[in-house]
């Protein structure tokens, strides 16, 4: 059985959707400890700002609980965040389970000096980052069977910085951690469940860990 | 790097599509949820549905087929026609849409997009605008460009996004259907003067089109319906294409 953590960060339909699309109806939506303890795996969804969510994790209880989890627990997103040591959104303080700290994207206005010599490098940096781009670097059983460079999707204003735990690369504006792992924890700062092919095989992945 | 998009987009009456041929193994092309799993499959990066139902009874099986889509479909998908209500955002958010494009609403009411982008965050909340070029400026109308305004687009696209708007998804009514292109250098004034992402959709023909949005253009995605659902030019072809040009498209 699949916990999906419940801290009220609202719609939670689209990673329910998602274990449906590969074949997983066996979940439940609960902030009971004793239920997320026994879980074979756990998810820790989000949306919504990571000091408000990481309050309403506290109120549950659930902020010092989840660190202590055995099975293999994945965030998304927000969710990944939270798992991280702190976040710039709101100054919150995380659950420091990945070794690295959220920051905000500074938005970069670059202006290409001649739009006539089109060159795909050319862009500017816009925030969010929102869109398809790509994971490098993977390291890890839960990029079992995924391309180096494999697209997937981004919906975000702040990121976690590289460090020892990061498990895939991202770059956009600078390089950041797409995904972090860490013993038992997993966290992606992508949508698998938004992803395609390569999302459902992400989370399939976690599944089978 | 983040790779540009191609978005095709799906007209739907009471609950279905309303363009398109039979595709090899999709017997029934009005279906609107079968017929946007093909694009997905084949590499769309993401959909558009828009309702043109005119019924209520038809915007109650669109808000239904809405949530079958987000059951059934693994990319990211936009939802637009008759929003005018935070209300029908909320339902649409509800039954599983990943973003709402609005429009006619906005414009008689541009509170709107400020309600909805702080209630569910501005990357919800898409600004369409249909412009007619005339005399030499661009006005947005309504009403699939039956009814003219006096809200100038560079304007008009700047109060949208600095009222929350999280992109802009602009129709030149002058191409529309004409299958001519799109009008880049107007794409690329929209550009310089925002810095949300842009959506360039009404007027592609051929690759070229696109891929002239794409680079001159500046558009971060380009939006099509015909030349997908008559199977003129397949998704993979456009992308393959897109590539040797070197255009960062997700393959």
């Amino acid at each position: 059985m699949i916990a999906i953590v419940n801290y009220d960060t609202g719609n939670i339909r689209s990673v329910t959707n998602a274990l449906g699309r590969i074949g997983c109806t066996d979940w439940v939506y609960t902030d009971d400890k004793h239920t997320l303890a026994t879980a074979d795996k756990v998810i820790l969804p989000g949306v919504g700002e990571a000091s408000t969510a990481m309050a309403k994790l506290a109120e549950r209880g659930l902020d010092t609980f989840i660190p202590t989890l055995t099975q293999p627990v994945l965030g998304i997103c927000v969710g990944t965040q939270l798992m991280c040591q702190s976040s710039e959104e709101g100054n919150a303080e995380c659950m420091g389970i990945f070794r690295t700290k959220v920051k905000k994207f500074l938005e970069q206005p670059m202006t290409p000096p001649d739009f006539s010599i089109f060159n795909s490098q050319f862009s500017i940096f816009k925030v969010p980052h929102m869109g398809w781009n790509q994971i490098t670097n993977l390291r890890s059983p839960l990029f079992k069977d995924i391309e180096e460079g494999a697209y997937i999707y981004y919906v975000h204003s702040y990121y976690p910085e590289l460090c020892a735990d990061t498990i895939a690369t991202t770059h956009y504006i600078n390089p950041f951690s797409g995904a972090l792992g860490r013993d038992n924890f997993f966290g992606t700062q992508f949508h698998p469940e938004k992803s395609g092919a390569v999302g459902a095989q992400i989370l399939k992945n976690f599944l089978e860990l | 790097m983040v790779a540009k998009r191609i978005i095709p987009c799906l007209d739907v009456k009471d609950g279905r599509t309303v363009k398109g041929i039979n595709f090899e193994g999709l017997r029934d092309v009005g279906d609107a949820v079968a017929l946007g799993s093909k694009y997905a499959r084949e590499g769309a990066d993401e959909l558009v549905y828009l309702d043109i139902s005119a019924t209520q009874e038809g915007r109650n099986t669109f808000t239904h087929l809405v949530s079958r889509i987000a059951a059934e479909i693994d990319i990211p998908f936009t939802v637009g026609g008759g929003i005018s209500t935070i209300d029908d955002a909320s339902r649409l958010l509800d039954a599983g849409a990943d973003k709402i494009s609005i429009n006619s609403a906005a414009i008689r009411r541009p509170e709107l997009i400020d309600e909805i982008a702080s209630k569910y965050g501005s990357q919800f909340v898409v600004i369409a605008i249909d412009a007619r070029l005339a005399d030499g400026q661009w006005l947005a109308t309504t009403h699939g460009g039956k009814r003219n305004t006096d809200k100038e687009l560079f304007a008009w696209a700047h109060e949208a996004q600095e009222r929350g708007a999280g992109e802009l998804l602009f129709t030149s009514m002058n191409h529309d259907g004409t299958r001519q292109g799109y009008p880049c250098d107007t794409f690329a004034r929209l550009a310089e003067h925002l810095c949300i992402p842009i959506i360039a959709s009404g007027g592609a023909g051929s690759i070229d089109d696109i891929a002239d949005v794409l680079t001159h253009g500046r558009a971060d995605a380009a939006l099509a319906a015909s030349i997908f659902h008559y199977g003129e030019i397949p998704i993979p072809v456009l992308k393959q294409a897109l590539n040797e040009r070197g255009i960062a498209v997700r393959r």
